[in-house]
């Protein structure tokens, strides 16, 4: 009864917080003067079309340093927290139809991520957008095929070169160019080229390439847990 | 836009309603990620501005008109954050809530009284 009282008074204090936030919106009639210093900026100091691309590579790149940083330390969790056990083979052998089509798509899903993390700066898309596509690849083989492993170390290898990577990226801006994670290092190109933008293609493959490992990486160690298995009952 | 930001609100309490009134660990976990994608939509709807396109600035925008054609991009960077970030707490979460269940064979919080007072 306490229990349902103090429910209702939180999620009504909720209310009364978040009410005024809607009643009082108003949508705003232009861009805000950020706004418009990236967009401009996006143009005419970056070359590169997509504007969210250059915001999260470029203008706020330190918070996607801390972002890449944060997914790591999950992935590590998870790692940690599920460690190897022994598997007990009790699954039904998979049809060839799956295993075939599977085995099929899988390199077209892989083809559609690495497209979609290199043309970041051109089209939507990006480096966590195409990483999560390499991640559902890598989930389709799993699922569909009993006896596909993954090795975990050339997971963890590719994620922590694309991570020293991305920051040896950035301390090179510091050094040739005025600032952290400037992609002004590498010529900006021609605008609405593939190779263009400075250094975001790059910087946006390695993150892609680092969040598809990561992604991997967690969806194979969840796949290889047994819990149902190895449950030690307890008294209740 | 006004409707996208009452949906928003509204799924954040729904969120909130169920990480305090359920019993069951998964359901607390479901709870949070109905709470985070209200908080993406609030946050995008708070970038929309009517009539305007996406920001990427090809063929099909005023290139030297921009500012006045295309949304706010800040709030899409910041939601392209969060949806990862909540896709990383919600995997360890589940993972967390894995570990626990090995333990005693429940997902009902009222089993684990270790840490009530």
């Amino acid at each position: 009864m306490i229990n349902k009282l103090l429910i209702i008074i939180g999620i009504g204090g909720m209310l009364v917080i978040l009410l005024p936030l809607v009643l009082n919106f108003q949508a705003a009639p232009n861009l805000s003067p950020l706004a418009q210093e990236y967009v401009r900026g996006s143009v005419n100091d970056l070359n590169s079309p997509n504007v969210v691309t250059s915001v999260v590579v470029t203008y706020r790149g330190l918070d996607t340093l801390g972002e890449v940083t944060v997914l790591f330390l999950a992935t590590l969790g998870v790692g940690f927290l599920l460690q190897k056990r022994k598997m007990k083979s009790t699954k039904r052998a998979v049809s060839e139809n799956i295993k075939t089509t599977s085995s099929f798509l899988v390199s077209l899903i892989m083809v559609l991520g690495v497209y979609i993390f290199t043309h970041g700066h051109l089209s939507p898309g990006g480096g966590f957008q195409g990483g999560v596509v390499i991640a559902s690849g890598f989930l389709l083989l799993i699922l569909s095929d009993l006896d596909f492993k993954i090795s975990h170390s050339i997971l963890r290898f590719v994620e922590s070169i694309s991570g020293i990577v991305y920051v040896v990226i950035g301390l090179v801006g510091l050094v040739l160019t005025i600032g952290f994670l400037n992609p002004a290092l590498l010529p900006l190109g021609k605008y609405g080229d593939l190779f263009s933008g400075g250094a975001i293609p790059l910087i946006y493959s390695f993150i892609g390439l680092k969040v598809g490992s990561e992604l991997t990486n967690i969806i194979a160690t969840m796949g290889n847990d047994t819990s149902s298995e190895t449950v030690v009952k307890g008294e209740r | 836009m006004i409707e996208t930001l009452v949906l928003g609100f509204i799924l954040l309490l729904t969120g909130l309603y169920a990480m305090l009134s359920q019993k069951n660990i998964i359901k607390i976990i479901l709870g949070f990620s109905i709470a985070d994608t209200g908080v993406h939509i609030i946050i995008v709807s708070l970038g929309y501005l009517k009539g305007r396109r996406a920001p990427i600035l090809d063929s099909a925008v005023n290139i030297a008109n921009s500012v006045r054609e295309v949304i706010d991009p800040i709030p899409s960077a910041l939601v392209l954050t969060a949806i990862v970030i909540g896709l990383a707490t919600t995997a360890l979460m589940l993972v967390f809530a894995a570990e626990i269940y090995k333990r005693k064979a429940s997902f009902s919080i009222d089993d684990y009284k270790e840490l009530k007072w």
